[in-house]
Formats: C-alpha cells, sequence, structure tokens
C-alpha cells in the first residue's frame, strides 16, 4: 500500500515538474525580448535537473546524480555566457 | 519497480511529501515565469523553484537513498550549494544586462 502511494506521489511530481519544463520552453521560444529567452532557459535547466532527480529515485541508482550534477554546472556556465552576451555584444573582452 | 519495495513506511512517507512539496514550488515558479506581464517582474519567478523547490527535492533524494543503502548519502548538497551560490550570481547578470540593453534604448527608466 506504502510502495503505491510512493510511487504514485513520485509520477505525479514527475508530471508537475515536466509542466514547468513546457511554461519555461514556451517562455523560452515566445519570449518578447531576448532576456526573457535566457530566464526560460535558466528554469528549464534546473527544472529538468529536477525531473532527472526523480527518475534516479524511481530507479533508485545513483547514477542520475552525476547527470543533473552535470546538467547544473553547464547550464550555470551557458547562461552565464548568454547574459555577458546580451550586456556587451562579446562573451569573452 | 524493486528498490522502492525495500523502503520503509517511515521514510517513504517524509520523502514522497518532500518531492511532492518541491515539485509543486517548481511548478508554481514556472507559471509566474509564464503569467507575469513584464520581465522585472518575471526574473523573480524561477527563483522559487531553483531555492525552495530544488532544495525539497533534494532532501528528499538525501532521505530516500541513506535510508535505501543504510549509510548516510549527501552528495546532493553539492547541487543545493552550487544552485545556491549561482541563482543569484545568474539572475543579477542577467537584470543587468536587461537594464542596460533598455536604457540603450532610449527608455528613460529601466521596467516601463
Amino acid at each position: 500500500m506504502s510502495a503505491v502511494l510512493f510511487a504514485s506521489s513520485l509520477v505525479m511530481s514527475q508530471i508537475m515538474l515536466a509542466a514547468a519544463m513546457v511554461c519555461a520552453a514556451y517562455r523560452m521560444i515566445r519570449g518578447p525580448r531576448a532576456q526573457d529567452r535566457v530566464l526560460g532557459f535558466d528554469s528549464l535547466y534546473i527544472s529538468g535537473m529536477l525531473l532527472i532527480l526523480t527518475v534516479g529515485i524511481r530507479s533508485g541508482s545513483t547514477v542520475y546524480f552525476e547527470a543533473a550534477m552535470i546538467i547544473a554546472l553547464l547550464g550555470f556556465v551557458g547562461t552565464v555566457a548568454l547574459a555577458k552576451f546580451l550586456m556587451r555584444g562579446e562573451v569573452i573582452e | 519497480m524493486t528498490p522502492m519495495a525495500a523502503l520503509p513506511d517511515w521514510a517513504a512517507l517524509p520523502t514522497a511529501v518532500l518531492i511532492l512539496l518541491g515539485a509543486t514550488l517548481t511548478l508554481i515558479g514556472a507559471l509566474g515565469l509564464l503569467r507575469f506581464d513584464n520581465f522585472y517582474r518575471r526574473v523573480h519567478a524561477p527563483t522559487l523553484g531553483t531555492t525552495l523547490g530544488a532544495g525539497f527535492v533534494l532532501i528528499g533524494s538525501m532521505v530516500y537513498f541513506s535510508v535505501l543503502e543504510s549509510r548516510p548519502v549527501l552528495h546532493e548538497i553539492l547541487i543545493g550549494v552550487f544552485t545556491t551560490i549561482t541563482t543569484p550570481v545568474t539572475l543579477m547578470l542577467l537584470v543587468r544586462a536587461a537594464v542596460s540593453r533598455d536604457l540603450r534604448e532610449g527608455k528613460s527608466r529601466a521596467g516601463g
């Protein structure tokens, strides 16, 4: 009984994280300006990282943790590079 | 699936509550990102997902794997510390870029 409840709550949280990714992707595609698109990308990779963590909990292996860590690291670098580009027009000054 | 059946009840309940809470907060933040009408209002919303939402999901994951492997599994703290440190940095850089773009285009005050 408890296992069924646990599994269904995990599926529900995965559905909610996927809905959050859809909202962020909508803002990334239809954002009126470039900074809205970068903000949507930032929110998208955070939600994707949490979704991968819940997949790791469902499968019971810690391998997915490394994927989430790499997404967090590379997403930070990407957002900083895009913000620098919006500020000056070039990434490395 | 098999690993979830090995989890005792006293650990399954807090894990499920923490992960549901984190996912709900992330969804609320994304809805705010979708619904607010101005960039300077929108930039506040997704931080709910990156701080509290990620924090709850990571604590739930820590509880789950610690009970499942019957040893303290704490490496999720790495992601938590990393997102907590980097989110203000990225969003302040982004808002400064947006302000300078707005001012460059001749708006007298940014955020109008």
